[in-house]
């Protein structure tokens, strides 16, 4: 599944730097009926982590609440260069990765 | 007995809905303030819920419930003796109160969260800060909805 992150290139150490990522999935939240009244079965993503060189550094739980095509955004210190790897799970066994480089100077 | 017809339809409909509710379990189609409350007291505990240091950023009137854009950031040095461990996000009327959990640490050098979000209805947003020594921090904001969310037929 296709993700946009967005993560700058380069940063001074010490910096605190924002990070946002959008990943497209419908979230489809298990209230809907059809027209008929049949309800659409759940289908969301429920856990997405962010690790800076392996250390989790931003985890989130998510609900029916949060809207389709998640935006999530926070922020970290870029300490030193390397790589940002990002994982969304959800239901139905969905798994989706993401990564993004960092040079810290 | 019922003697008019208004009062005979009433009667009926009465029985029918009496009638109903043991054989079917209703699902209940909004949240209740109480369930926000349970919802909170999951995460918090029995531990006070102080008011400040949360801001929450979410427009006050959105016309279209689907994607609602909303920020919470806490006021927090975030360094390794005093930073924000986790914000949770709950709301009043949609199907379910939660809206989403935030595990952050000192590394993350400013407590701040973006994201969007879907409201069902006209309603309250609560987000709650807890913090390193395990205190908590609300702030409450109010939106008006035109267009709901999540319960919407698909087409």
């Amino acid at each position: 599944m296709a993700a946009l992150i967005n993560v700058p290139a380069k940063a001074k150490r010490g910096d605190i730097i924002e990070i946002r990522t959008l990943t497209s999935h419908i979230m489809e939240t298990g209230f809907r009926r059809t027209m008929d009244g049949a309800l659409v079965p759940r289908d969301i993503i429920t856990s997405f982590t962010c690790r800076y060189n392996g250390t989790e550094i931003f985890r989130a739980d998510l609900f029916p609440a949060i809207a389709a095509n998640p935006y999530l955004s926070f922020f970290t210190v870029a300490e030193e260069s390397g790589k940002l790897e990002f994982e969304w799970i959800g239901d139905n066994g969905y798994s989706s990765t993401a990564s993004a480089s960092i040079t810290v100077e | 007995m019922p003697t008019t017809r208004r009062q005979f339809l009433s009667f009926a409909g009465g029985i029918t809905v009496a009638g109903t509710i043991p054989v079917v379990t209703l699902r209940p189609l909004e949240a209740t303030p109480a369930m926000l409350n349970t919802a909170i007291r999951n995460v918090v505990g029995e531990a006070p819920i102080r008011t400040g240091k949360v801001k929450l950023d979410i427009p006050p009137l959105v016309e279209n419930g689907n994607t609602v854009p909303m920020t919470v950031s806490v006021a927090s040095p975030m360094t390794p003796d005093d930073y924000v461990k986790s914000i949770h996000v709950f709301n009043e009327k949609n199907p379910q109160p939660n809206i989403g959990n935030f595990h952050l640490n000192p590394s993350c050098g400013r407590a701040q969260v973006s994201t969007r979000i879907r409201l069902a209805d006209t309603q309250k947003v609560v987000a709650i800060a807890r913090l390193s020594d395990d205190s908590f921090w609300q702030v409450t904001a109010d939106i008006v909805v035109t267009l709901a969310a999540c319960t919407e037929e698909v087409n």
